[in-house]
């Protein structure tokens, strides 16, 4: 499978930070989710790929292209959303539509209309009297007006209520079911993933925690919910990480049929990203 | 199609879809020759992620109860009866090694489970 995606030890340091030899592949028609704790490296990752931070080392390859190269090429085919808004917020949409048809070659104004009016945006109000949900929806609606392959969002759905994320992560799986459009995409809210995500990687401290499909975490891992002498009773190489709460321990374990196969009638929660991640950030072992 | 997911039952949602479309396959509600939705198609109309209902069809594929015509899609196969047969013993043997398995365990006879199964049985009549 080609890839639309490629990040080889990307590396950045800032004070205080740094970004530690980051690796994936993101393969053609395929989402991924990027998850991680608040300051894990998730948008100094994505500001990397679109080449806007300055002074990191790695190799980064968008269509098969490098990103510093070939950074114009790439922008024509890259739709963002990025977490901190980029438009004046004395423009009206109607202004975005004429800048954006003088910068990408393949801008639809038929389809942005088409999406301003999908998601009941006012096309002649300034910005600045829109709503935290409705400038993401004008942030999505452009990002995608311009035919792009790949999308690249950071938290393309804080900030929207439920009806409306239903709404966008719709729109994201019509997305790929074109084969050659990928998406990568970074989320706190974990639910939305679990649905449409592909792959999962997980990011902490500025280095790949977990990188795996999104069906092999949600299907094979699990947590034990048990008793302090249960737990004792277990070999340390048989789970990921515990945590010990005032009346129970919960153990992260990467296969809960074996596990359940080996040490019989425990209790085994199906997982969320949620627990998975707060048990592998607040975990021990 | 009518396919059912539930996100609490805990049984992976590939197994789930996988299960489902094998049902309606051996009773005839989808026909051999069919052709079933795209893995894309599907993916959307399910909410879930491509990688699983590309990881159903392709178990389906391996099971014998689809058909993958390169860039035309999956197909219903003529179901092999006996291969339909041959995997519902696969199921049973598999879920009596569990039984084996927890007697074993628990230093129960092989008299003991026979007598069980052969009780079971005589309920069911």
């Amino acid at each position: 499978m080609e890839n639309i995606l490629e990040v080889k030890n990307l590396s950045k340091k800032y004070t205080g930070f740094e970004l530690k030899n980051i690796s994936f592949e993101l393969p053609k028609g395929m989402i991924m989710g990027f998850i991680g704790e608040n300051g894990a490296g998730k948008t100094t990752t994505i500001k990397a790929i679109l080449d806007i931070i300055k002074n990191y080392t790695g190799e980064i390859k968008v269509f098969g292209l490098d990103n510093r190269k070939d950074d114009k090429k790439i922008k024509e085919d890259v739709g963002v959303v990025l977490d901190d808004m980029f438009f004046p917020e004395i423009l009206i949409p109607n202004d975005i539509n004429s800048i954006m048809k003088d910068t990408y070659k393949n801008w639809d104004s038929n389809l942005y209309f088409k999406y301003l009016s999908d998601f009941d945006l006012p096309k002649n109000k300034q910005i600045k009297t829109f709503s935290k949900g409705m400038r993401k929806k004008l942030e999505i609606a452009t990002a995608l007006s311009h035919h792009p392959k790949l999308l690249i969002l950071d938290e393309p759905t804080s900030g929207l209520d439920p009806i409306a994320r239903n709404e966008v992560i719709d729109i994201f799986q019509d997305f790929i079911q074109n084969e050659e459009c990928s998406i990568l995409l970074s989320s706190h809210i974990t639910t939305d993933l679990e649905h449409i995500a592909d792959y999962i990687t997980f990011i902490n401290n500025g280095e790949i925690l977990l990188q795996k499909t999104c069906d092999e975490l949600l299907g094979k891992y699990g947590i034990v919910k048990c008793t302090e002498s249960e737990f004792k009773k277990m070999d340390k190489s048989d789970f990921i990480k515990y945590r010990k709460t005032k009346y129970e321990y919960e153990v992260l374990v990467e296969n809960k049929k074996e596990f359940s196969k080996k040490y019989g009638n425990n209790t085994i929660d199906k997982i969320t990203l949620e627990d998975l991640m707060v048990l592998m950030i607040k975990g021990v072992k | 199609m009518e396919i059912i997911i539930s996100n609490s039952s805990g049984v992976p949602i590939y197994e789930q879809i996988k299960e489902q479309i094998k049902v309606k396959i051996v009773s005839n509600e989808l026909q051999a020759g069919e052709l079933l939705p795209s893995i894309r198609t599907l993916a959307k109309d399910l909410r879930c992620s491509v990688i699983t209902t590309k990881n159903a069809y392709e178990e389906l594929v391996k099971d014998g109860y689809v058909r993958n015509v390169p860039s035309k899609g999956f197909y219903v196969a003529e179901v092999n009866k006996e291969v339909a047969h041959e995997e519902q013993l696969n199921k049973i043997e598999g879920l009596l090694d569990s039984a084996v398995t927890i007697a074993k365990m628990n230093n129960i006879s092989k008299k003991t489970m026979n007598e069980m199964l052969d009780i079971l049985y005589e309920e069911e009549k």
